[in-house]
């Protein structure tokens, strides 16, 4: 099954939507709770950095009877040092957007901890791609 | 315990998601920060925060937390009402601080 979804940069309100619909249909398919709180929260944490930083992008979301593989494109600014991005606690996020909360340097550690493969390809001017699979 | 059983006892405001007060409250967890709060609040948890925004119903129905209490007396925007309604995930509120709230969870007896 593949699923896809336009991210809008703009609609702060609307971000996590995708992530909820994944979770709804996987809940749907039967995939046990523990997965898909894993996928939710890697997926989540891809969303609103696509929102936070890129102003928005697209998402492709694969499901089959093994896995989940979300890729998740956009063409932000891009990052100049995923080891640094890695980091937990580093954060580029404005001051406006770590008030509600976002920001606190956990996205991309999040994702690590809970894929089973994160592959991250940037560059800068360009865009970032976000590849995430979490085996069922 | 409930969540209707935590706001009878606490006499908390319920803002929006009243569909959802049948839940059973598992147990708690505070914090501000959304990345935090997904990555360590457990399923079916009293999640308190000063945050009051939107998001915070995405995060909670994302890990199926059983409602949020915004403490502080926060105010609440007219989306984050909409969306709990939407999602029903019980969105309280309480003049009290998160320490004091916590306090009272804990009397109650939501370990």
């Amino acid at each position: 099954m593949k699923l896809n979804f336009e991210v809008d940069g703009d609609e702060f309100i609307l971000a996590g939507e995708a992530s909820s619909q994944v979770k709804k249909i996987l809940k749907q398919l039967g995939v046990s709770s523990e997965i898909i709180r894993r996928i939710a929260i890697a997926m989540y944490e891809a969303e609103i950095n696509m929102v936070i930083h890129a102003n928005g992008g697209k998402i492709e979301v694969e499901i089959t009877p093994k896995k989940v593989y979300i890729v998740l494109k956009d063409t932000g600014p891009g990052i100049p040092d995923i080891d640094l991005a890695m980091q937990e606690g580093y954060s580029t996020a404005s001051e406006e957007v770590r008030e509600l909360g976002f920001g606190a340097g956990m996205g991309l550690p999040n994702m690590k901890k809970y894929s089973d493969d994160l592959k991250i390809t940037s560059e800068v001017g360009k865009g970032t791609t976000v590849e995430i699979t979490v085996y069922i | 315990m409930t969540v209707k059983d935590m706001v009878e006892k606490l006499g908390l405001s319920i803002i929006a998601g009243k569909e959802g007060v049948d839940k059973e409250i598992t147990t708690g967890y505070v914090g501000d920060l959304l990345s935090w709060v997904m990555a360590n609040a457990k399923a079916g948890a009293v999640w308190i925060t000063i945050q009051s925004h939107v998001n915070i119903i995405a995060v909670a129905s994302l890990i199926n937390l059983s409602c949020i209490i915004v403490a502080e007396g926060a105010t609440i925007d007219k989306e984050t009402i909409v969306k709990a309604n939407e999602e029903k995930i019980p969105l309280l509120s309480t003049n009290k601080n998160s320490y004091e709230i916590i306090k009272e969870l804990i009397e109650i007896g939501i370990k």
